[in-house]
């Protein structure tokens, strides 16, 4: 579903991805872990082109991200086909990121009526659904300053999946929320995975990167230092910085 | 509930005096009154007058014009606003230069000059017309009937006010968080469709107020199309004056107008914000009858809480709610 070949990426002189290369399978979840300014977070960005990037290939669904190839040339694409083929993945954000001034299932049908245009009743009629698929039927009307932190990003979440994607990245999804409401997103996440979605997971999660990730990927300044099963990098790391960042943070 | 029954009675306690406020209050009174006396006594001055000409047919048809005049030229100017802060916001040079030009030249020169310059336009340009270069096919008129008097008022104002409308949007605009854009373009959104349905409306609560200052000040500024001689309020009534010779009581006359017209804009002008503030705040502020109310009863008493207007507990438990 994605493929990354010795991608790079600097902000002006700051190298922040420094050849990224992997792959994630359909129906696969993936978790990346790393210490912060590792290039998680800018690699999950890359892939939906909110981040362009500077050297090497990536791909989703076998097409270019952000670039069109004929012959041996690179064409940039044009501003509605980025919007075309983001609408294709689901994004979530770490502060959420809710519209402010619409309510939980106007957040929720804002895109599928304004971007893939679609009936204003098809769009609420799913809208309930899915606001109903991450428990929130009672907060439909509800703005977001109404709700918690937990309830906020399952509606992030229910957002992004009304675009029908077929690909979802989650962006530290439960790095702002208390505690106690962490449990109520990752069982909505869970749920998405037994249903068989793809998944790229920029987390701190270690159990749910054990229990629900198909694949692990270790990240450190900027490149992929170890990939492998869940279990066994969590469990069995072969490198020392692997070791290092595991012993502190499990 | 074992806490509760234990719970201790409310603490009842002397509130804090305020001597102050009431001898603030005292002298305030006094000055007003002995400027209003001032006034009312003044041998020269004919209230009689004030209070003909104050519902006198062209005072009327002045307030008529000046309202016209205000509406027209803060709409061109709102509408110039916005597409002059996206342009300048805009990824592309030209466009943003454009923009950046345009401020330039109409914040840069007076208004009044503005105004006299569409009013006389005529002078140095008899004829305005466009036309299709190298070909026969153009289209003339007569630049005084093009630009009459009250047309060339609205234009000065009216671009004039595109100029500061521009910088008020465009502060709205950046004030909208980064992460709003992103999470609309990750849902497929295109900048234009952003900047439409999620950016512009969150920037309203920030583009409201000093637009509505804008808009008074508009109401007052007007005025300049004296100098096109626009029969405006405040030309009627130097009209009136000039012949009359009572040139302070129809002064008074129009400042009396004025202020009944900018104070029903205040009003508004909260109501407004008021309905842009929805999705900001639990709960809405009070309204000015509201907080009216509450001063008068609080007045020696400690102020309530302005942090927290309304304590309305939340009806929306934190937990889980399902």
């Amino acid at each position: 579903m994605v493929q990354a070949e010795a991608v790079h990426k600097s902000f002006g002189r700051l190298e922040v991805l420094r050849g990224i290369d992997l792959e994630v399978y359909p129906r696969e979840v993936m978790c990346m872990i790393g210490p912060s300014g590792s290039g998680k977070s800018t690699f999950l960005r890359c892939i939906n082109h909110l981040e362009k990037i500077d050297a090497g290939r990536l791909s989703v669904d076998g097409e270019l991200v952000g670039y069109q190839q004929r012959g041996d040339k690179l064409y940039e694409l044009r501003e509605s086909e980025v919007c075309q083929k983001r609408s294709e993945i689901g994004m979530v954000f770490q502060r959420f990121n809710l519209f402010p001034h619409k309510t939980a299932l106007e957040n929720v049908t804002e895109a599928p009526i304004l971007v893939k245009r679609e009936s204003r009743s098809a769009a609420v009629d799913r809208g309930r659904k899915l606001l109903d698929r991450v428990g929130l039927a009672q907060k439909v009307d509800a703005y977001p300053n109404q709700l918690s932190g937990g309830q906020q990003q399952r509606v992030a979440i229910a957002r992004a999946l009304a675009m029908q994607p077929k690909l979802m990245l989650f962006d530290e999804p439960t790095s702002a929320l208390d505690p106690e409401l962490v449990g109520e997103v990752l069982d909505v996440m869970r749920g998405l995975a037994e249903d068989g979605m793809t998944m790229v997971v920029v987390t701190h999660e270690m159990g749910f990167a054990r229990e629900v990730g198909d694949s692990l990927v270790f990240m450190d300044g900027g490149v992929v230092v170890e990939a492998g099963k869940p279990r066994d990098v969590l469990t069995n790391p072969q490198h020392e910085r692997t070791r290092s960042f595991l012993s502190k943070v499990l | 509930m074992a806490d509760a029954l234990r719970r201790p009675a409310a603490i009842k306690a002397v509130p804090v005096r305020h001597p102050g406020r009431w001898v603030a209050a005292v002298v305030v009174l006094a000055i007003a009154a002995e400027v209003l006396y001032t006034f009312i006594t003044a041998p020269n001055l004919q209230w009689g007058v004030v209070g003909h000409y104050l519902s006198h047919r062209l005072i009327l048809q002045g307030i008529v014009t000046t309202l016209e005049l205000t509406v027209l030229a803060m709409l061109i100017g709102i509408i110039l606003g916005v597409v002059l802060a996206v342009m300048r916001l805009s990824p592309n040079p030209v466009v943003s230069t454009v923009s950046w030009l345009y401020i330039w030249f109409f914040r840069g020169t007076p208004v009044l000059v503005q105004i006299f310059f569409w009013y006389n336009l005529a002078l140095v340009l008899p004829h305005i017309g466009i036309g299709i270069p190298f070909t026969s096919i153009q289209w003339q008129a007569n630049t005084n009937a093009l630009i009459p008097a009250f047309m060339a008022a609205m234009l000065g104002l009216g671009l004039n006010e595109g100029a500061y409308m521009a910088e008020i949007v465009r502060a709205g605009l950046i004030s909208v968080e980064h992460g709003q854009t992103e999470a609309a373009q990750a849902l497929g959104m295109t900048r234009l469709l952003v900047m439409r349905r999620i950016v512009l409306p969150q920037a309203m609560r920030v583009i409201i107020p000093p637009t509505g200052n804008e808009t008074i000040s508009m109401l007052k500024t007007s005025s300049l199309a004296f100098v096109a001689s626009v029969p405006e309020l405040f030309t009627r009534s130097q009209q009136i004056a000039s012949a009359t010779f009572e040139v302070i009581e129809l002064a008074i006359v129009a400042s009396i107008w004025y202020l009944a017209m900018t104070s029903i804009l205040t009003i508004g002008q909260y109501y407004l914000e008021r309905r842009f503030g929805r999705g900001t705040q639990r709960g809405l502020p009070p309204t000015p009858l509201q907080r009216f109310r509450r001063m008068l009863v609080t007045f020696h008493a400690p102020p309530p809480d302005e942090a927290q207007p309304v304590v309305v507990p939340s009806p929306i438990p934190r937990r889980d709610g399902r």
